[in-house]
């Protein structure tokens, strides 16, 4: 008997699930450079037209289903369950970390017991579903997920041939886990099971542990495990909520979760809001996240942008129709704006490019955890809105800093002075990402409005937070642009900056980042309109006239470059002013000593009004606090 | 249609108005010193005598910069007076600044990044209570729409004298006048000689003026809206405004940026943020 011959749709769901999977077993075994580049050029190609195909499909869907009798694969799933916390519980021995043993042996213990006791109780009508929200999330995955995995190609040869020679060589361990943590995340998307997805979720997490861990020097190893800590005790949340849901509403599917009311669904959709603020990198839980970026930068680029961070937004949207209106649902939209605050303030202190991103990425998804926490359509709309145009303009910065640091052998901005000059190229994608997270007319900066009118309608309270938020956002985006315009001493260009496949993986990054842009009322009308009426019944839009604003000043922007026409012509080139102490050039002046000195810039980092560590101390007491009253609450 | 109609109102009849009142503003801050002052339309003829002057730069493209920061000024104008989402309008305003600085940041000159760098703090600090400003003027009139501000029955400023005390703080930081005249200033003595403005000469300086002039018309556009339901008062209370910025300039020294940045949100926390958490306690009929 086959157990899956349902429609059309559900076969391309389940191939984007098994084939990333399969091919990256195969990857396992593949050991020749050029084998490998074979498979997963292939593979990212097969998955890119799979995940459009689906959105093709799928644009005007109803829920589709696997038939009931899918009890065998559960049995399956199980024994992997069971394999997976085996591996936990050694990796936890061997470590010696308490934390890891306790949490994993709470989790198991929970889930054993569910499925020896609880589970045969239980009618599952819908394994897995598919909406417009998980083919949104499906196409992020494939698309952005396979420029990685392409881009990731040429940077690891270059980071074991080159950059980091002292590095054991894992590269088939570490393909395999990029497209096993894929795999995952399409599971995730697409479950409407929670035990599926919880295995997904754990998947993931495992994943994530396995890479940040992958150069295996002792920072790597502990911030893997931090991450494991951390992202295990959001997976505690998610089996108590599957528990406590079975024993009280007798089902385990996300749907009827969804759609059982507050009086039942309230207490495990705040634990499955907890697990994603664990997941997405929430105060307090957000150094895992600043100390993943230890790994290599495909793998940051992959938690931040299309994976990991974005389970754990998308459960909390999934929530938010429960929450809403709730103290349970303040409680969420506080987290996410004091993490929104402080995480902006905090990237206004770093130097070092990867951290910037980092805390720019925690930022942003504390907006969304934020709109998921007042959970109006307004504010999911805006919600989904920022994870699509931050999965691709974030994606587009951390693989442009991955190839500028092999090529400077630095992160700090600071060293990207003249980078226009060096690296144009990378200057420019550099230019167009950053523009692209946080200056009008671009994507996030009309999420960032559209989640401003959303909270404004539903707590004016709560945009305190934004304003002050967007206004640091401002200034270390600006500044970081800056530096990479400035030029105090021409550098000479560096040769070849971008291998085949980053080039591919940037370019069409560069790309969907403008075209975003002007693809936004299409993206919506489509995808995040349909998806907001039907959960909610109502929906938001942006509006003809306002369309039509962004439309022009988005033409105003694209007319800067056709500037450069004119570049050189009808100018006098002549020296900066250097206080009419230059000596030759810009770049050198005679001191009062009559020495010659090199003029040196540096950027502002307000050091002396606030500084990393003390900003996330406070952010972590306020954001445990508020946590902790939430999670009081549910007891009582 | 009445909408494109202001929109070319204000494209035309701005720099006009705008560059008498930075005559005014001369002339007016003159006496304030016991001089003369030069004639209400130096401003213009400052702004036709850079037009002829040679293009000197340091960095070949830095003057495309400053291109785009006008013609994004004028835009912001443009939406503000065609009646368009207020967001909106602080968005494309913020853009705008954002060219200015990233033009002084091209020029790579250490006084123009100095420069640069403190206009981006001022932006930083003016920026939430500028949104607060207009988060303030949707709770009481529902719309984000200028056009629907101004048509709003009631006097705003009854309903929001935080937001509108917050918003002249704000104020004085966008004019770039002491005592926030960080990041560029016109009296060309200080430590970052004329900051942001350092490098630029003839023709991006003009541009850098016209801008100036169009914004301040903008700006006091929205000082209006907080009068708007009678107009005569409105006009006053802009004027009133105007004379406020140039009296502050004269008398204040300038501030510290940590001073000015600190202020600024303590500001737009206690009145700005204080108004709107009145405001959602006791919603306004």
């Amino acid at each position: 008997m086959v157990p899956f011959i349902p429609d059309f749709t559900m076969n391309l769901v389940l191939a984007l699930i098994l084939f990333p999977l399969l091919a990256g077993l195969l990857l396992l075994v593949v050991q020749s450079d050029f084998a490998r580049r074979v498979v997963v050029g292939l593979a990212v190609a097969v998955v890119a037209v799979l995940s459009v195909w689906l959105a093709a499909t799928a644009a005007n869907l109803d829920l589709s289903r696997l038939p009931a009798d899918a009890h065998r694969i559960g049995q399956v799933l199980f024994g992997v369950e069971l394999l997976l916390s085996a591996f936990l519980l050694w990796v936890g021995i061997r470590s010696r970390n308490a934390w890891v043993l306790l949490l994993i042996v709470s989790q198991a213990g929970l889930m054993i017991w569910f499925e020896l006791r609880g589970a045969a109780h239980v009618e599952v009508n819908r394994h897995l579903a598919v909406d417009q929200l998980s083919v949104i999330m499906a196409l992020i995955n494939g698309l952005v997920g396979g420029a990685i995995c392409l881009y990731a190609l040429g940077y690891m040869r270059e980071y074991h041939e080159t950059a980091h020679r002292e590095t054991r060589d894992r590269r088939p361990l570490f393909f395999a886990l990029l497209f096993v943590f894929m795999s995952a995340m399409f599971g995730l998307i697409f479950a409407n099971n929670l035990v599926w997805l919880f295995l997904c979720w754990e998947i993931t997490t495992i994943c994530s542990f396995l890479l940040i861990g992958y150069t295996q020097t002792d920072e790597a190893k502990r911030n893997a495990l931090r991450a494991l800590v951390m992202n295990l005790a959001g997976g505690l949340a998610f089996a108590g909520a599957i528990v406590f849901l079975q024993a009280k509403a007798g089902t385990i599917e996300m749907d009827r979760l969804i759609a059982s009311g507050q009086a039942v669904a309230l207490v495990p959709a705040a634990l499955l809001c907890f697990a994603g603020i664990t997941k997405s990198a929430q105060l307090p839980f957000s150094s895992w996240l600043l100390g993943a970026m230890v790994a290599p930068t495909p793998v940051s680029a992959l938690l931040h942008s299309s994976t990991m961070v974005k389970a754990g937004v998308y459960l909390a949207l999934r929530m938010a129709p429960v929450v809403a209106g709730t103290v349970i649902g303040m409680s969420v939209a506080l987290v996410g704006g004091v993490t929104f605050v402080i995480a902006s303030l905090a990237a206004i202190t770093v130097r070092d490019a990867k951290r910037v991103l980092a805390w720019s990425t925690v930022a942003n998804l504390g907006l969304v955890i934020l709109c998921a926490g007042i959970g109006t359509a307004e504010a999911v709309w805006a919600g989904v809105l920022l994870i699509i145009f931050h999965a691709v303009a974030k994606c587009l910065l951390f693989l442009s800093v991955g190839v500028i640091e092999h090529k400077i052998h630095s992160r700090d901005i600071e060293d990207m002075s003249g980078l226009v000059v060096t690296m144009p190229r990378l200057a420019i994608m550099m230019q167009i990402g950053i523009a692209g997270m946080f200056l009008a007319p671009f994507g996030m900066l009309m999420s960032k409005w559209a989640v401003l009118k959303a909270v404004v309608d539903a707590s004016p309270v709560l945009s305190v937070f934004i304003v002050f938020g967007s206004a640091a956002t401002l200034f270390f985006w600006v500044k970081w642009m800056g530096k990479l315009l400035e030029v105090i001493q021409p550098g000479e260009p560096v040769r070849q900056e971008l291998l085949p496949g980053q080039a591919v993986a940037l370019y069409s990054l560069a790309t969907a980042t403008a075209l975003a842009c002007v693809l936004f009322p299409l993206i919506s009308s489509t995808c995040i309109e349909p998806y907001t009426l039907a959960v909610f019944g109502k929906t938001a839009s942006l509006g003809t006239g306002n369309n039509l604003i962004m439309v022009s000043m988005m033409a105003l922007v694209v007319l800067f470059p056709v500037a450069f026409i004119r570049y050189g012509r009808g100018v006098r080139v002549a020296d900066a002013y250097l206080g009419g102490a230059n000596a030759d050039d810009s770049a050198h002046f005679r001191t009062t000593a009559d020495s010659i000195a090199t003029v040196a810039m540096g950027n502002y980092y307000l050091n002396n009004l606030f500084d990393e560590s003390s900003l996330s101390r406070w952010g972590v007491a306020a954001a445990t606090t508020v946590l902790a009253a939430m999670l009081l609450l549910l007891f009582l | 249609m009445k909408a494109s109609l202001h929109a070319i109102l204000y494209l035309l009849a701005a720099p006009l108005i705008g560059g008498l009142l930075a005559g005014w503003d001369r002339r007016i801050s003159a006496r304030m010193q016991s001089r003369p002052g030069p004639p209400v339309l130096q401003p213009f003829y400052d702004v036709l005598k850079l037009l002829r002057k040679e293009n000197v730069v340091v960095r070949r493209s830095q003057n495309f910069y400053i291109l785009f920061f006008l013609l994004f000024v004028m835009f912001t104008g443009a939406l503000f007076f065609a009646g368009a989402d207020l967001l909106l309008v602080v968005f494309a305003l913020t853009a705008a600044a954002i060219f200015l600085v990233l033009g002084a940041y091209k020029a790579s000159s250490p006084y123009s990044s100095v420069g640069a760098q403190r206009e981006l703090i001022q932006m930083m600090a003016y920026e939430p209570m500028v949104l607060l400003t207009a988060i303030g003027m949707y709770m009481v009139t529902k719309s984000f729409q200028v056009q629907d501000i101004a048509a709003h029955p009631t006097l705003l400023v009854l309903a929001l004298p935080g937001v509108f005390l917050g918003f002249l703080y704000a104020l004085e930081i966008k004019f770039r006048k002491s005592p926030f005249d960080l990041s560029s200033s016109h009296h060309a003595h200080q430590e970052l000689v004329r900051g942001i403005t350092t490098e630029f000469s003839g023709r991006a300086l003009a541009m850098i003026e016209i801008a100036h002039w169009y914004e301040t018309v903008f700006l006091l556009g929205w000082v209006y809206l907080f009068f708007a339901s009678i107009p005569v008062l409105a006009l006053a209370a802009c004027l009133l405004v105007f004379l406020l910025v140039i009296l502050t300039d004269n008398v204040f020294a300038r501030l510290k940026w940590q001073m000015a940045l600190r202020s600024a949100w303590v500001v737009a926390i206690v009145l700005g943020f204080g108004n709107v958490l009145v405001l959602s306690l006791l919603p306004p009929p």
